[in-house]
């Protein structure tokens, strides 16, 4: 294993000192228990969302925290759901007298984790389950759809509106339209080595790709030789499209993620092929998002994720954020 | 039932899991995403160093302890799981019962709140698999003299439970994004649980 580390089982907290070090204008780090916090309180009353989950997606959640977006993120192992005494600490750090609202990826781990949490806390709270991933087909027979790139898409804009003043449930069913209106897919073109495990979690040969993989290195929906970026986008999308059923003319953002070995040039690429495939079928993109936002540690590879806009979520897409990952119009 | 018995219980637990930390490591490689043995063997070493202060406690304190360290310090399915299980048979401890039958009382509350907490029964290619049996088995065995017998028999069924989700293609946690592809492959929470109670069975049969 090939990494910058020192002690592997300090990966983590040296990681989380260096994050805050880095962006010590935005953001306080606090360990055990570990969340990462706004530095600056509203001085307002407001909804306080935390989000959370394994490590090794960065900058998935904590490079979200901050104005505009999450109060707070709670940071797992590598892989590993947080534990309940994160989000009862951050709850109780960034509560503002409106409630809090956790938004959760959807992931067994993860689920139960907030579901301790929730039940710990003594303030009003509510969760958003993401569950965007349409590789894994929804059933009563399974856990259910995966939370993956599309998570980031739905905490900017609840996140918006948190500011507005909104309330505990106006946010909760904004998050869950937001949620609804969003499908993402991905391919993998490596594997991923977890610190702790210090090899590789799967193999994939020279000309061989997971297809529909998960934001864990863990295998998706087949493995199948490679394909040009045209053929694999088509494929993609298709899958995104039969999910989302858009009308003529729909307006999309289409944001292109990558899992953090693959270059961003090669991310613009199979943006130009998503937008042009989609401008194919008549729907047009007026967002765009393209770099490593929901990452799995080294993995090669990348997701489309796609959501459907309508007036309320573009506004609160296109409002100022001011996170150590995303800043605009601040 | 004492402290000196529980952390005995624990220290061959830990012996066990890590003599086959490669082949759970695998497991987990082949349906999940890996990380499963470097939680458990790390709630594990939690609880280990929890001996000196938790020792003298009464047995339902210990037990409702172990899960608070288990719930904050191991994370992901396994951390909620194992936590709500000690918790909830640190609930059910009377000390007016002898071992066996706190035990089986204690083991069935703990398994029928971790049923709660996921969601999840027998035949979803979890944990439970291995788990309900043995709930089951225990209770139904629990007025039976011959305390080694009773283990010798858990091991089987144990085991039985644990190769059962082999053939079962899973409806929870990780491995259900697989589908058909999980079949064939053993459930690495199956597997680690089945050696937990294999090492606390064995603990009984020596003494």
């Amino acid at each position: 294993m090939k990494k910058f580390v020192n002690e592997v089982d300090n990966i983590l907290s040296e990681s989380l000192i260096g994050f805050g070090k880095a962006h010590s204008d935005i953001i306080n780090v606090n360990l055990s228990p570990d969340f990462v916090s706004r530095k600056n309180k509203p001085n307002k009353d407001k909804v306080s969302l935390i989000s959370g989950g394994g490590s090794g997606h960065e900058p998935l959640h904590g490079g979200f925290v901050g104005y505009g977006m999450l109060d707070a993120a709670c940071p797992g192992q590598v892989f590993s759901a947080p534990t309940p005494d994160q989000m009862e600490a951050a709850s109780n750090e960034v509560y503002h007298n409106k409630g809090i609202l956790f938004i959760v990826k959807n992931y067994s781990g993860d689920i139960m984790n907030f579901e301790m949490a929730a039940d710990m806390i003594d303030h009003a709270n509510q969760t958003v389950i993401v569950n965007d991933d349409v590789a894994v087909e929804d059933s009563t027979y399974t856990t259910g759809r995966r939370g993956v790139a599309g998570t980031m898409i739905v905490e900017k804009t609840i996140g918006s509106l948190a500011e507005t003043g909104a309330s505990l449930d106006e946010c909760k069913n904004f998050g869950d339209h937001v949620n609804n209106m969003t499908a993402s897919m991905g391919v993998a073109f490596s594997s991923c080595t977890v610190p702790a495990a210090g090899k590789p979690t799967f193999e994939l040969s020279a000309d061989e790709m997971e297809f529909g993989v998960g934001i864990h290195g863990e295998p998706g929906r087949r493995r199948e030789k490679i394909k040009s970026a045209n053929d694999l986008t088509k494929e993609i999308l298709d899958n995104i499209l039969e999910d989302l059923k858009p009308n003529n003319n729909q307006e999309v953002l289409l944001h292109v993620n990558g899992f953090g070995g693959t270059p961003l040039m090669e991310l613009y690429l199979l943006f130009e092929c998503g937008q042009k495939l989609l401008e194919k079928k008549n729907i047009v993109v007026t967002r765009s998002l393209v770099g490593n936002y929901t990452t799995s540690l080294e993995m090669a590879g990348g997701s489309f994720t796609i959501t459907k806009l309508d007036e309320n979520i573009v506004n609160h897409w296109d409002s100022p954020v001011h996170t150590s990952s995303l800043r605009w119009k601040i | 039932m004492n402290g000196v018995k529980i952390f005995d219980s624990i220290r061959n637990i830990e012996i066990t899991i890590n003599n086959h930390k490669e082949e759970i490591e695998k497991l987990d490689q082949e349906i999940g995403d890996g990380d499963h043995i470097f939680n458990i063997l790390r709630g594990l070493q939690e609880l280990l160093n929890l001996k000196d202060k938790l020792v003298d406690e009464t047995s339902d304190q210990i037990f409702k302890q172990l899960g608070m360290k288990i719930m904050t310090t191991v994370g992901g399915s396994s951390g909620a799981l194992f936590a709500t299980l000690l918790i909830g048979m640190s609930k059910k401890f009377n000390p007016e019962l002898n071992d066996l039958n706190n035990l089986s009382e204690m083991f069935y509350e703990g398994v029928e709140s971790m049923k709660k907490r996921g969601k999840s029964d027998i035949g979803e290619k979890t944990m439970l698999d291995v788990l309900i049996p043995v709930s089951k088995t225990l209770i139904n065995l629990k007025d039976e003299s011959n305390i080694s017998k009773v283990a010798e028999k858990i091991i089987i069924v144990a085991k039985d439970g644990m190769l059962s989700t082999k053939d079962i293609i899973a409806t929870k946690g990780r491995a259900s994004f697989l589908g058909e592809r999980a079949k064939g492959h053993i459930d690495p929470g199956a597997r680690s649980s089945q050696l937990a109670i294999e090492a606390i069975c064995n603990q009984f049969i020596n003494n």
